[in-house]
């Protein structure tokens, strides 16, 4: 079985400064973490390896710098991982991330199963999974909170993805790419034997040109995307309203005023 | 390039993890093992699982050998959160692995460290006596060679790390005759935990080190094959000065994490609680206070990373590593006081990890040497008349 896991390095705080004028992230001057659901999804990868054998293999697409979060994967247990860096992919949207991302799995080989997490903390898209999903033509199941069974006879998964609403059952053939929540698992922490190997790891730089990518779906030319302005909403006012007191009288209250919006009748 | 402050890729990926394990795993149950002076199996069983015993051991034994800074680093960032399981680590580390993994013969090796390195057994370190501390070299207990078997009595005292339900194995100074020059003759023998007549008390009501394990020890005619001596016959005196030296360097570690945590605590507090309608961190006086205690923790570091590079380089490091403890412990004691002085009355409270700062600093003053003890051997380092006694 052979896992690939996606992973991106992030900005380590949730409060992110936006450039006014280019309306992208500030990244000078704030620490680096892995981004915290890809933990969950390398956790995940390890889980099934010990499980069911095979390989993880985890990449991430990014600066230089980025190899800090691969190090971290091969201290906790990868076994192979591989930096696509290239000036050419800078300025790269979720599409064009994609892409590139679709384009190494299929350079290292493929994969039974492509693992990621549910979306990056700091651009907060949740589209580069299902964009790699679509590129390499395979299903999709997002929000996974469990893996409910891997037959590798069968060629199938079968998971639970966590909705709004509830818990959804999903089998799909394999190969698949799944995108994990927290729930999924517990990441484990690396011990100091595992440091001592990733600090010492060479790891592999793959160029735009090694992974086959076309250069015009690659970087600010093969990304569509214009990011207008990045905000947070503002907390809507108003509305709502808290019925307070006792049961026997906030419920016949309630039932009037509901009566009364013609939400029952 | 001679001179260099860069940590290796290792060593920063390190503590980073047991940054993460303190503040994920220790943090939440610390203050309750602290007040129900509970010594935690589980953490002390993840620490091994991290690899967090046997630093500084080869891999053959199941060390990882990546150094003693690596492991000073691993014991600042536990005690950063947490002084008792640092002791716990400290101690299973300097006193109880590194004298087996130094003195020890292969047997001896072959059979302790591998489960002193996983964290599935403790070993302690019993030189401390009721009428021994400072003065060490006053160990009463006596060893008697008879047969194949050396004969133990006497009794320890502070030993930490010896009577818990993993403790297997205690190295203990003992005296085993007379030197030429009429002094006592001092070995070092290996009383694994459970032998008849080893017996162990734990030692309760502590104020310091609160869910770290203590105990007293009585030797009464406990019978030991005579493999289980040491190194050489003798060598007592000598191995416990330099397992000391070492053990220093992990106090010093133990109070500049501690140090490190308590001004964290302080800093964070300071700006977050307002008075006379401010942040009380802007007050200059206690603004002061914070660029005091930060300026006191770079220097500890300083003089401990300085005294474990010389022992890394196996370079002479004992005035260094007395140094470090010295300046360490009472930096130490200066910044949680401060820390405890800007949390106001809560600061007095358990619920404020400050609280247990300001307890926890106290033991490094005095174990492994007080610091008077540390100016002694300083004192003869640089050449003062007499013997500083
Ligand atoms: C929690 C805890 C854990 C410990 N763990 C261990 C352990 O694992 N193994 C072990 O062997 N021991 C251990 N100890 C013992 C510790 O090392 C001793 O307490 C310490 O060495 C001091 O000895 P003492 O308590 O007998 O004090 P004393 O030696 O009686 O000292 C009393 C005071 O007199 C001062 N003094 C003594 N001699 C001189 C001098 N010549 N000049 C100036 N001042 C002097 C001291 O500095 C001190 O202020 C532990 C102690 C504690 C509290």
């Amino acid at each position: 079985m052979k896992i690939v896991v996606c992973v991106k390095q992030v900005p380590d705080t949730t409060d992110v400064k936006i450039d006014p004028k280019t309306n992208t992230l500030i990244r000078e001057g704030v620490a680096s973490i892995c981004n915290p659901f890809d933990e969950y999804a390398i956790e995940e990868a390890l889980r099934i390896k010990e499980k069911l054998g095979g390989e993880v293999h985890v990449i991430t697409m990014g600066p230089p710098q980025a190899i800090e979060v691969l190090r971290n994967a091969l201290a906790v247990g990868a076994d192979k991982v591989y930096l696509i860096s290239d000036k050419a992919f800078a300025g790269s949207d979720t599409l064009a991330t994609a892409y590139a991302l679709s384009k190494t799995i299929e350079y290292i080989g493929g994969a039974d199963l492509v693992i990621c997490g549910k979306q990056a903390i700091d651009g907060d898209t949740a589209q580069v999974g299902p964009g790699i999903a679509t590129r390499l033509g395979i299903p999709q199941l997002t929000y996974v909170s469990k893996i409910r069974e891997i037959d590798l006879e069968k060629k199938k998964i079968i998971v639970e993805r966590l909705l709004e609403y509830g818990r959804e059952v999903v089998e799909a053939p394999l190969p698949a790419l799944i995108t994990v929540v927290k729930d999924i698992n517990e990441p484990r922490l690396p011990s100091l034997i595992g440091i001592k190997k990733a600090a010492k790891a060479q790891i592999p730089t793959l160029t735009a040109k090694d992974i086959n990518a076309d250069e015009n779906r690659i970087g600010l030319k093969g990304s569509p995307t214009w990011v207008v302005k990045v905000f947070t909403p503002e907390a809507r006012g108003g509305g709502g309203e808290i019925l307070k007191g006792e049961l026997n009288e906030v419920v016949p209250l309630l039932v009037t005023k509901l009566m009364e919006t013609k939400f029952i009748k | 390039m001679a001179l260099d402050f860069d940590l290796t890729e290792e060593q920063q990926m390190l503590r980073k993890m047991v940054r993460n394990f303190a503040e994920k795993e220790i943090a939440p149950v610390a203050q309750e093992l602290d007040e129900k002076e509970e010594f935690s199996y589980h953490l002390t069983r993840r620490m091994g699982e991290l690899g967090l015993f046997g630093p500084f051991v080869s891999e053959e034994y199941g060390g990882s050998n990546v150094g003693y800074l690596s492991y000073i680093i691993a014991v600042e960032e536990i005690a950063r959160i947490d002084g008792s399981q640092a002791a716990t680590l400290a101690a299973g580390n300097s006193l109880g692995i590194s004298p087996i993994y130094y003195y020890g013969n292969e047997e001896q090796k072959q059979q302790w460290l591998p489960d002193l390195c996983t964290g599935k057994a403790l070993a302690s370190f019993g030189l401390t006596e009721p009428n021994a501390g400072s003065d060490a070299g006053a160990s009463r207990t006596t060893a008697v060679l008879e047969g194949d078997y050396w004969v133990i009595n006497g009794s320890k005292i502070f030993i930490t790390n010896s009577t818990t339900d993993i403790s297997k194995v205690c190295v203990v100074q003992a005296v085993t005759g007379k030197r030429e020059d009429g002094r006592n003759e001092l070995s070092c023998i290996l009383v694994p935990n459970g032998t008849p007549g080893f017996i162990t008390k734990t030692m309760h009501g502590k104020m310091v080190w609160r869910a770290s394990n203590t105990g007293e020890l009585y030797f009464q005619d406990c019978k030991v094959p005579k493999e289980n001596l040491l190194g050489r016959r003798g060598d007592g005196f000598r191995q416990m000065l330099a397992t000391l030296d070492g053990g220093r360097l992990s106090i010093a570690a133990m109070a500049l994490g501690g140090a490190q945590g308590a001004f964290e605590l302080a800093l964070k507090y300071s700006k977050e609680r307002e008075q006379f309608g401010r942040p009380i961190g802007s007050f200059q006086v206690n603004a002061f206070k914070l660029a005091d205690m930060a300026t006191e923790i770079e220097l500890g570091r300083l003089i401990l990373y300085k005294a474990t590079w010389l022992c890394e380089n196996h370079r002479p490091f004992s005035k260094e590593s007395a140094m470090a403890k010295m300046f360490c412990s009472e930096m130490y004691h200066r910044v949680a006081n401060h820390a405890v002085q800007l949390h106001g009355g809560y600061g007095l409270m358990k619920e404020y990890a400050v609280e247990r700062h300001y307890r926890n600093q106290k033991l490094l003053d005095i174990g492994e040497g007080t610091s008077e003890v540390q100016r002694i051997v300083i004192a003869r380092h640089i050449g003062v008349p007499g013997r500083a006694l």
